[in-house]
């Protein structure tokens, strides 16, 4: 009970384990860790970046056919959303650096919305591209295509639509695996944010104490630059 | 603080009372203290019997498919039970054995005591890595219930995304038990980074952590790769993206591409655990430092980045352009060059040693010689022109065999029963380890050199039948492999009995110099009373 | 004791084409390379145990950390070695790779679990590949035909010591110039299921001039031979026999058996049921998958455009002849 209050009161006497010599090394080990477990994330979406690749190689027209009927506003909007929580992540970082308890929560919530809006997007996304049956493998619809693409490019040849249609389900699957797997990461962050941010509003961090923001961010930092790579490769194919 | 120097003469008979502490296993008592144990050499301790029981089931399916090819056709069950067989023979042995056993079992318990450390940098992880593997199995299980997998450990695609059976639950355990490697290698190398004993410089390290370490940077590097090819599968099989699916559009040979860039270098996360625990057998039992220490630390690292570049020589007769082949060809050349230079080192240590013929010993020579012939062996399958012959025949089994087996598993044994009496405080008998060493050898090269001759004169692998002339090499082998059955039976009683019936080992039986023989056995709680400082090499004894 | 030998050695089948006699060569180069390496390693590690072993009262171990020298020496000599046998097994690598212009080519299709060869003249054979001998042959591949899915093959001749994977999607090929009448085994190579083993094939070497009558000679039935026995010998030849019993020693059970299935009334997939004529016979030759019998996958390819006429009649005339 009273060690409890203790923690609250005098941050500043936080004990690392007791395998660990000190706090900082503690905290130095953590952050040899994230990093190492950061290059696993980036070998994991590499193997979708090299199916990517091999597939845009085997058929360079019909990802750049089928790519228009990706909504490109939407894709613009959640760059800028993720570039901004980046921004905000550093200064929630920088604030649990400096022992601003208050600002780091501030940070970690806008942070947090952030993450929110983007999922939100891609459920609008998401939703709209299941209705018409712009999606992966047996579940595409060719005919959905069709009338999707002859409504947006009226002028297209219809011959050139149909072959665009025979092709397109490979895209989508690409697109499906790796905006579901980036998703997910989102999700994931989320939920990591949404831990330091209840440890930050129990003032849990202090100048001494503030690795776990740290590594959060880490991640956090991770999945937006994974999104920037996504974004041109799938909404600016071409 | 008192220093605790390696350089001070050893004492092997010596038998010192745990040093004013209590060993780990009275530390805490109940099933709470395993279950939700945070210490390494517990979770050492659970790895380790999840692996031999993993062992024992992959090894009665072993038993099982040498049985059915006693004779050719039926022996006693269907081709299609037969696929099964072998397959998970294969993904069990490969992915719940071999991957985990020395680095997940050994490197748990030995690791911090080598590095003189409390326990390894991130206790919770390395807790979540064992659950993992759990899970991991307890899926494989699952699949092995509904209906198993009858793709070949490889999950090669088109086959994989046809055939209609457990795939989805099998792959799954795959990529969970992928997550924990991961894991396990993310703890290691952090540990070796941050937590060595105050003087304990990189080229003070025992070359047991070296390995380790090379193995973790493998582990760490080449898993995602598998994690995402078994996703893009699971993908596959439940959406029919149609990545790999010819019909569709898709490429099957991509899949053979993902697959071996993390099974290549999978293969050196098996074996190169093996050579660090041979150096450590080979400098206790020679009595001297190991010969050219640092060629010998630097070409595990060596072996894990030339490892990454190779696996294209699975592929030589895909179709794959013929200038691919030839590049592969020349890298894989390139590995046998960090590996000879291990097995020269090893040999030369023996020169104007001290050898003394224990159990732990005998396994690293046999270790040297087997793994010499696996290792030589691989020469006809790097040559692309003698590979296309010999690619997909029983030659290429008894390679990896040799390799793995021959290599791994008789590496894992001499750490087992070298680092037994640390493990258990208890010796086992000496006699009884050495004949069941003797069995298991006579058994091992029984089963598994005939399969080279068949292998080269054309025997393919993956056969439920085959033809009249292959009689005789199918039958002796499986003879053998009832010999290799009896020796495993054998060491397991060995080890075990010890545990009851072996007398007190002592905190250096065998005159080790590295950390953990500077500790009682069992070691306390946390690992050493006092905090060890190093002033010189590991197997200095000056 | 042991060299390269055109009818085999302790390791090696016999060699029946050109590259075969490089392929040993290089083969017996890298053995015997290994086994001085062996010895060399193993011979020593066995010296020094019985030299050094530990005695009471014996030296104690001299240390020796290193010898620059040395350790320089068994790192270059393998490189240079390793090397030569790389530069070697290129240039036979090449030489089996690519085939010379004027290859007579041949497609072979696998599906499980047959072999089909389909010759320049379009016609075809299965489970046998004929071919003249001292002519180059270009075997162009391909897994294509199959109800269940194509999946990949391998084909595999351990005589000529060439090999190449069938892929669904893609042309594979290999090549060879046959160097000895008789013979020689095929196998398939990469694992496809519950066949696999079974997916076996022979090469058949030539003289030219008897290859060219052959070849003839498929347009129509040999003569002077009852239909049924003609049916016998197709049934074995187009690998019938891998998945459908036709005698009480063939324990295959992929397909139905055949015994006594003439005439008999079968229960279909479909829950219908059909008397076994010579109609239902044909159409399940050329179209398997249309009534599939109860109890079985759908998985024998179509024959359509493979067999011809009087193939698939000396095939119905021999299944009338098994009786229980």
């Amino acid at each position: 009970m009273s060690t409890h209050v203790m923690a609250q009161h005098h941050p500043a006497e936080y004990q690392p384990p007791h395998h660990f010599p000190s706090a900082r090394a503690e905290a130095e080990a953590s952050k040899v860790g994230m990093w190492l477990f950061l290059a696993t994330e980036v070998l994991l979406f590499a193997g979708l970046f090299c199916a990517y690749a091999a597939y845009k190689t085997l058929y360079p027209e019909i990802f750049k056919g089928a790519h228009k009927l990706l909504d490109l506003k939407w894709g613009a909007v959640n760059t800028m959303v993720l570039i901004f929580s980046s921004l905000t992540m550093a200064l929630a970082v920088r604030a649990a650096q400096l022992g601003q308890r208050l600002n780091t929560v501030k940070f970690l919530a806008i942070t947090w919305l952030c993450g929110a809006a983007f999922m939100g997007v891609k459920y609008i996304e998401y939703s709209h591209k299941i209705h018409v049956g712009l999606v992966p493998g047996q579940y595409y619809d060719m005919l959905g295509f069709t009338r999707e693409f002859l409504e947006k490019f009226p002028q297209t040849p219809m011959s050139e639509v149909e072959r665009l249609a025979r092709g397109a389900h490979l895209f989508y699957g690409v697109y499906f695996l790796m905006t579901g797997l980036h998703g997910l990461h989102v999700l994931i962050g989320m939920g990591a944010i949404g831990w330091v941010l209840v440890r930050a509003m129990r003032g849990a961090f202090s100048p001494k104490f503030y690795f776990p923001v740290e590594l959060v961010g880490l991640y956090w930092h991770l999945v937006d630059l994974i999104w920037i790579y996504l974004f041109p490769l799938l909404y600016l194919v071409g | 603080m008192t220093q605790l120097d390696p350089s001070s003469p050893a004492n092997p008979e010596g038998h010192t009372p745990p040093k004013g502490g209590v060993s780990f296993y009275q530390a805490a008592r109940g099933w709470k203290s395993w279950v939700f144990t945070l210490d390494h050499k517990r979770i050492g301790i659970m790895y380790l019997a999840s692996v031999l029981v993993a062992f024992l089931l992959g090894g009665i399916f072993a038993l099982l498919v040498r049985l059915e090819l006693l004779t050719p056709g039926k022996t006693i069950m269907s081709a299609e039970t037969y696929n099964r067989m072998f397959t998970l023979h294969g993904a069990v042995m490969v992915f719940l054995v071999i991957i985990p056993s020395i680095p997940a079992s050994l490197g748990n318990f030995i690791l911090p005591l080598q590095l003189g450390a409390k326990d390894v940098a991130f206790p919770r992880l390395n807790l979540l890595s064992y659950y993992l593997y759990v899970i991991g199995a307890v899926f494989a299980i699952y699949s092995m219930i509904t209906g198993a997998v009858d793709t070949g450990w490889t999950f090669y695609t088109p086959y994989s995304a046809l055939t209609p059976n457990s795939v989805i639950s099998m792959t799954l355990a795959v990529f969970i038990l992928g997550f924990s490697s991961i894991f396990t290698g993310i703890n290691f190398i952090v540990t070796i980074h941050a937590l060595r004993a105050p003087g304990l410089t990189f080229y003070r390290l025992p070359l047991f952590v070296w390995a380790l370490y090379a193995t973790a940077l493998m582990q760490v590097l080449a898993t995602p790769v598998l994690g995402i090819t078994l996703l893009l599968l699971i993908a596959e099989r439940v959406l029919k993206v149609g990545i790999f699916d010819p019909a569709m559009g898709g490429d099957p040979v991509l899949f053979q591409h993902f697959f071996w860039f993390y099974s290549h270098p999978a293969v050196y996360i098996m074996i190169v655990p093996g050579f660090g625990v041979i150096s450590e057998l080979i400098a206790t039992f020679c009595k001297k430092p190991i010969f050219g220490y640092r060629a010998v630390a630097l070409s595990s690292i060596g072996i894990a980045i030339i490892s990454f570049l190779v696996w294209g020589h699975h592929m030589f007769t895909s179709g794959q352009s013929v200038v691919a082949s030839m590049i592969f060809s020349f890298l894989t050349f390139l590995v046998a060059i960090p590996t000879a230079i291990k097995a020269f080192n090893w040999v030369a240590t023996m020169y104007k040693g001290s050898i003394w013929l224990a159990t732990p010993m005998l396994y690293a020579l046999a270790f040297l010689w087997v793994f010499t012939i696996g290792g030589l062996t691989g020469l006809f399958l790097s040559t692309t022109a003698t590979d296309v012959h010999l690619h997909d025949t029983y030659f290429v089994v008894a390679h990896f065999h040799y390799v793995m087996m021959g290599g791994t598993i008789f590496a894992f044994f001499g750490g087992l029963h070298y680092w037994w009496p640390k493990i258990t405080g208890r010796m086992y008998n000496e006699t009884l380890g050495k004949w069941s060493w003797v069995v298991t050898f006579i058994g091992f090269n029984m089963t598994f050199f005939v399969q080279f001759i068949m292998g080269a004169k054309g025997m393919p692998r993956r056969y439920y039948n085959y033809l009249p002339e292959f009689g005789p090499y199918h039958s002796f082998s499986t003879v053998g492999s009832w010999i290799l059955g009896l020796g495993f039976f054998l060491t397991a009683y060995c080890l075990l009995s010890a545990i009851w019936k072996g007398k007190k080992a002592g905190d250096n039986p065998w005159g080790g110099t590295t950390l953990e023989w500077h500790t009682s056995s069992p070691p306390p709680l946390e690992n050493f009373l006092t905090e060890p400082r190093v002033s010189g090499g590991p197997y200095d004894r000056t | 004791m042991t060299m390269p030998s055109a009818d085999g050695t302790i390791f090696l089948p016999p060699q029946a084409s050109t590259v075969a006699v490089e392929v040993d060569t290089i083969f017996y180069f890298i053995y015997y390379l290994c086994l001085l390496f062996f010895l060399l390693l193993g011979g020593s590690a066995l010296y020094f145990l019985l030299k050094y072993r530990r005695r009471e009262g014996g030296p104690e171990p001299v240390p020796i950390s290193h010898n620059t020298a040395l350790e320089l020496a068994w790192s270059i000599i393998p490189l240079i070695l390793l090397v030569i046998m790389f530069a070697w097994g290129v240039k036979a690598f090449l030489n089996l790779s690519v085939a010379p212009r004027d290859a007579m080519e041949i497609h072979a299709y696998a599906r499980r679990w047959l072999w089909e060869f389909e010759y320049p003249d379009g016609n075809k054979s299965i489970g046998e590949l004929r071919v003249p001998l001292g002519r180059p042959v270009k075997i162009i591949l391909l897994s294509q035909g199959d109800p269940g899915g194509n999946v990949i093959h391998s084909l595999f001749i351990p005589a000529f010591r060439v090999k190449a994977d069938a892929l669904p999607n893609r042309y594979n090929t290999l090549w060879f110039q046959a160097t000895r009448l008789g013979e020689f085994q095929i196998f398939c190579t990469e694992y496809c299921g519950a066949g696999h083993s079974d997916m076996l094939a022979k090469v058949v070497v030539m003289e030219p001039d008897g290859f060219k009558k052959w070849l003839d000679g498929l347009n129509r039935p040999p003569e002077g031979m009852p239909l049924a026995k003609v049916g016998e010998e197709l049934f074995t030849k187009f690998a019938c026999v891998t998945c459908h019993k036709n005698r009480a020693d063939n324990a295959a059970v992929i397909g139905p058996s055949l015994i006594g299935a003439f005439g008999r009334t079968e229960g279909l997939a479909d829950g219908s049921s059909v008397v076994i004529d010579e109609n239902y016979l044909r159409e399940s030759i050329l179209q398997p998958a249309a009534k599939v019998v109860k109890g079985y996958q759908p998985v024998m390819p179509p024959f359509q455009g493979t067999l011809k006429d009087w193939q698939v009649t000396a095939l119905i005339e021999y299944i009338k002849t098994l009786k229980q």
